[in-house]
């Protein structure tokens, strides 16, 4: 049966499903937390292809249901993740999390499903709002701050995105979701503000700001959403867009090089999420069929692996309170499932073969060799390697193995460990049987990715990436400290050059110091000078001041009708 | 009686306001007030149906035509004017019972309600008349009932602000007078409509121009726009809290509705735009009355203040839809008029219910409102997050046409003024919510505001993302009523 006349949106079970965590009884909450996330799932998989839900909305009409192939996988995953994490975390998040948790996914939902840009922005708010709350139920200091940064950003990329949505429809005169040109200003206006979501540079540093914050379950949930929901955006409204792809590669490297150098683990993770949203970035600009694919694919995988790896950093820091990599260690011997599943993720994430990231990755890779990238295709390979590197061996590595950090914690609470194994099992299953998710994605796909040249050469890769990691070992248990980006990175490349270009953009940041932040610096204290509790503007005045006014503004009226 | 329905409007609470007054105790009043509202209510309901069906309604006072009689005269803008005044009446009278008798005491209830509904009359008949002098009757009784009311607050400075406002207003209801006499001089006429007729062929006339800026000038101050606002913070800042939910959320709208009505219809959008620079005098002020008033908010330590400083804020968005001159901005000026009625009304009940609790206002009276008020504390999350303009509440739906309409225009520079005020509402918005989300609160007993604050509150909430959500009836309204303004004259 499908469904072709709706009442409501799929995204509204799930908003329901929010109001009501908190106010059923605690044991039958996690019945809630699962039915409400597979009742979407139902619906979702029953809907018909094409515009399914209208409604008037600020004098448009709005499509609030419009279904297709690539907006069902999204919202399959969103849904699906909402479920696992609601598995994972009923036991230790708050509930106000999970509340919340449940309404940011709902509001994922929401957006995969956006006929028209004004229901997306209106789901697109919903999840910057409710994100806020997650981030801010790691309940730290640390968490309040990084929430309230989280949020700022989130707001301004928020306004960007409105003013890009209403230049166009003053342009235009249409809302509608459709691949557009990057012609106008309000066009780029939307590139930027979903870009903003998906930690685009200059700001990618929101994402790893915000989330390590979070509470060991909170990161879980906050690392599937946002960022995949910006890639989808990405996908509908500008497929083939190159400048897409330089941006990409910057996000791929930049999350490679900070993660290399980062010691807490969920950072590193947080870092890697960057990295691989870069993949699906580049994906995009590229825009092949094959790469689009690409894209679908492994937004799905990867939400999957990078919440599973997120587990199994969230339930030892659940074990052990630690997260630095420093403290921990040797913690395969009594945290077995644990240790399994985080590294079939990091195996997952790495593309190791018969894991899902083989299968979708390489998809974006073949689609940059088929469009004749040479370089694009170059970049994409050697950041295969840095992936293996940061994530795929220095994550279960420090955590798991290395020295003996003398902690015995035990494996996490059943609820825990189950939502682990079954998303490592979908990993290996998804890689050992890629059609299952091939048939879902939007294109036809002709693509094998078990041909012996592709195994071998994805071996090798990984085979070396694997030996450079352990002989630059001592290198990379440096990372206690920050220096480790100036030894390793800048002085092997060119030294003189880079010296050359520090000093003269220190200079260059000296000058714009002087000639603008130092006047800038002192101006809100000037204006907040006037606007203070004390200041003039803020003062009760005497009766007699407001005549003058009411002079003023007469005398203008009188004069100013004169004058023209 | 559906076809007396204009008058029924104003004419309930003129009967009732005595009735009030001679009754005794706080019990009986209170009743009289809040049916005499809900009555009100219905009627308005009602016309504005009536409105949508039959286009404008002309009722003539007494059966006496009118140039000599005088006559009300309803289209869609005077009567989602109407609405939103019954309206809110209808909420913040319930909720004023247990507020009053804390703030004001049983004595003096029954003068408090008598008052209120006096309040009700002025404004409602300033905007159901179609009398340029009969405005300026209901706008003196609205004004000696506001006074009274203001009066009333418990902090000694009540007085003193009541006086100055006393006196200010004063000035603006003359300056008022004397232009709408220059125009009675040139036209012999005091009906909108006849003078509407007849104004176009004196454009020229220094008089008809000086009339104008008087009345400009004087339905300025009434409705605070900066720098015209200074008796506004005092005001409602020292006002019991249900008194300044329904002023905050009436009484400036109404003089809105007034500036709209005057350059509009009586004037034309040719004379006040083009013979007379209106733009360039309103934009500007708006502009910087929107950030001044902004940033005082962002440092007031009392957060009652703070949102009557965000008061001036909201109006110069309102000033800035109308100075565009458009009929898109002049529909995103009538939708804010109604909306910032809806959340600032919401936001003050909350302020009022924290006062009853907590004994103030003071950002230290909002310290971990989350754990011992939680219910009030998102009733005034979800009214701050509609002030900021989040989607799916009132404010983003005039925020949206407002930054549509100075885009239309190709103002891009407001544009940028317009966010630059969301993000300084996000701003002093936050600092209450951060208070009562993280700060400790000096005793942390659960001690929630009792019902009868909490559920008209929370209707009003409601009503911020319903009216969010659904926009037929808000924006089609204003979109039409904007449609009939900017055809100039009067829609016969």
């Amino acid at each position: 049966m499908t469904i072709s006349d709706l009442m409501f949106p799929p995204a509204f079970i799930m908003i329901l499903g929010a109001l009501l965590v908190p106010l059923v009884r605690s044991s039958i909450r996690p019945i809630v937390l699962v039915a409400i996330p597979a009742l979407t799932l139902l619906m979702i998989w029953n809907l018909d292809d094409g515009v399914l839900l209208t409604a008037r909305f600020l004098g448009y009409e709005i499509e609030l249901v419009e279904a297709s192939n690539v907006r069902r996988l999204f919202a399959t995953i969103f849904a699906s993740m909402c479920m696992i994490g609601g598995l994972f975390a009923f036991k230790h998040a708050k509930v106000a999390e999970l509340s919340a948790a449940m309404a940011y996914a709902a509001g994922a939902v929401g957006v995969s499903f956006a006929g028209d840009l004004i229901t997306l922005f209106l789901f697109w708010e919903f999840m910057a709002l409710f994100s806020t709350v997650v981030v801010w139920c790691g309940g730290t200091e640390a968490a309040r701050r990084a929430g309230i940064r989280y949020g700022v950003m989130h707001l301004i990329g928020g306004i960007i995105l409105k003013i890009g949505i209403e230049g166009v429809a003053v342009e235009t005169g249409s809302i509608q979701i459709a691949a557009m040109q990057l012609e106008s200003f309000a066009s780029w206006m939307i590139l930027v503000g979903i870009l903003i979501n998906a930690a685009a540079p200059p700001v990618s540093a929101w994402l790893s700001d915000a989330y390590p914050e979070a509470s060991p379950t909170g990161s879980v949930f906050l690392s599937a959403f946002t960022t995949k929901t910006a890639v989808l955006a990405l996908w509908l409204l500008f497929p083939g867009q190159s400048v897409l792809i330089w941006i990409g590669l910057y996000m791929i490297f930049y999350g490679i090089i900070f993660a290399l150098m980062e010691n807490d683990m969920r950072r590193i993770l947080a870092y890697s999420i960057v990295n691989q949203v870069g993949f699906m970035v580049v994906g995009v600009g590229i825009g092949t069929e094959l790469a689009l694919n690409g894209v679908a694919a492994h937004a799905f995988a990867h939400i999957i692996y990078k919440a599973l790896l997120l587990m199994s950093a969230g339930a030892v820091m659940v074990q052990t309170g630690k997260r630095k990599c420093t403290d921990l260690g040797g913690l395969y011997r009594t945290m077995p499932v644990t240790a399994v599943c985080g590294i079939i993720g990091a195996l997952a994430i790495s593309a190791f073969p018969y894991t899902s990231g083989f299968i979708s990755k390489s998809m974006i890779s073949q689609g940059a060799a088929y469009g004749e990238m040479a370089f694009v295709w170059y970049c994409l390979v050697a950041a295969s390697a840095g992936v293996f590197l940061h994530a795929g061996i220095k994550f279960p590595w420090f955590v798991f193995f290395q020295k003996d950090s003398g902690m015995r914690p035990k494996d996490p609470s059943w609820n825990m460990q189950a939502a682990m194994i079954i998303f490592a099992a979908a990993c290996v299953i998804i890689g050992v049987f890629p059609h299952l998710l091939y048939r879902f994605l939007p294109f036809a796909v002709d693509y094998v990715p078990y041909t012996a040249d592709h195994l071998v050469s994805q071996l090798q890769l990984l085979l070396f990436a694997g030996l450079a990691f352990f002989v630059t070992l001592p290198l990379m248990k440096r990372t206690m400290t920050i220096s480790l980006d100036v030894d390793f990175f800048y002085r092997k490349l060119a030294p003189k050059l880079w010296r050359g270009f520090e000093r003269l953009l220190v200079k260059l940041a000296d000058l714009a110091r002087v000639l603008i932040l130092d006047p800038a610096r002192h101006l809100p204290a000037w204006w907040m000078r006037f606007h203070g509790p004390e200041g003039p503007l803020a003062r009760t005045w005497p009766t007699g001041s407001m005549l003058l006014w009411v002079s003023i503004i007469l005398v203008v009226l009188l004069v100013g009708a004169r004058i023209l | 009686m559906l076809t007396h329905l204009p008058v029924l409007v104003v004419l309930a609470p003129l009967l009732a306001a005595p009735v009030a007054a001679l009754m005794r105790g706080a019990f009986a009043p209170w009743v009289v007030a809040t049916l005499v509202s809900w009555f009100s209510f219905v009627c308005s309901l009602l016309l504005l149906a009536q409105v949508s069906d039959q286009g404008v309604i002309v009722y003539s006072m007494g059966g006496w035509e009118a140039p000599w009689g005088i006559e009300y005269r309803i289209d869609f803008a005077n009567a989602l004017l109407l609405v939103l005044i019954t309206g809110l009446a209808s909420i913040v009278m319930p909720y004023a019972r247990l507020s009053v008798r804390h703030e004001i005491g049983d004595e003096r209830s029954p003068m408090f309600y008598a008052a209120m509904l006096l309040l009700v009359l002025g404004l409602c008949g300033m905007t159901a008349t179609g009398d340029a002098f009969n405005i300026f009757v209901f706008l003196e009784i609205s004004s000696l009932a506001t006074y009274t009311l203001l009066a009333m607050g418990k902090d000694r400075r009540a007085l003193t602000s009541s006086f100055s406002y006393l006196v200010m207003g004063t000035i603006g209801g003359t300056f008022y007078l004397i232009g709408v006499g220059f125009l009675y001089v040139m036209t012999g006429t005091l009906n909108i409509a006849d003078l509407a007729e007849r104004l176009p062929a004196l454009s020229d006339s220094a008089t008809v121009r000086t009339g104008f800026a008087f009345i400009v000038t004087g339905i300025c101050l009434k409705l605070a726009l900066f720098p015209l606002h200074l008796w506004l913070p005092n005001a409602y800042t020292f006002a019991p809290s249900a008194v300044t939910a329904l002023l905050g959320a009436t009484a400036t709208k109404v003089a809105v509705y007034i500036l709209v009505r005057m350059v509009f219809t009586v004037f034309g959008v040719e004379f006040s735009f083009v013979t007379i620079p209106l733009s360039d005098v309103l934009v500007p002020l708006a502009i910087v009355g929107l950030l001044s008033a902004s940033s005082v908010s962002i440092m007031q330590p009392n957060v009652k203040r703070m949102l009557a400083y965000s008061s001036v804020a909201q109006i110069s968005y309102i000033i800035l839809g109308i100075g565009m001159g458009t009929a898109m901005g002049l529909t995103a000026a009538l939708l804010h008029v109604f909306n910032h009625g809806v959340m600032k009304a919401a936001l003050f009940m909350a302020l009022g219910a924290v006062s009853y609790r907590m004994g103030g206002t003071d950002l230290k009276h909002m310290n971990g409102l989350a754990r011992t008020m939680p219910l009030t504390f998102w009733a005034f999350v979800i009214g701050g997050l509609s002030l900021i303009g989040v989607p799916l509440t009132v404010g983003f739906v005039s925020k949206w046409h407002l930054i549509l309409a100075a885009m239309e225009l190709g103002w891009w520079p407001v544009v940028v003024v317009i966010l630059v005020g969301s993000i300084l509402a996000v701003i002093y918005i936050g600092r209450v919510v951060e208070a009562g989300f993280f700060k400790e609160p000096e005793d942390s007993t659960r001690r929630e505001a009792p019902a009868g604050l909490l559920i008209p509150l929370w209707i009003l909430v409601i009503a911020n993302i319903w009216l969010g959500i659904d926009t037929r009836l808000t924006v089609d309204i204003a979109e039409a009523a904007a449609a009939q303004l900017m055809a100039g004259g009067v829609v016969r």
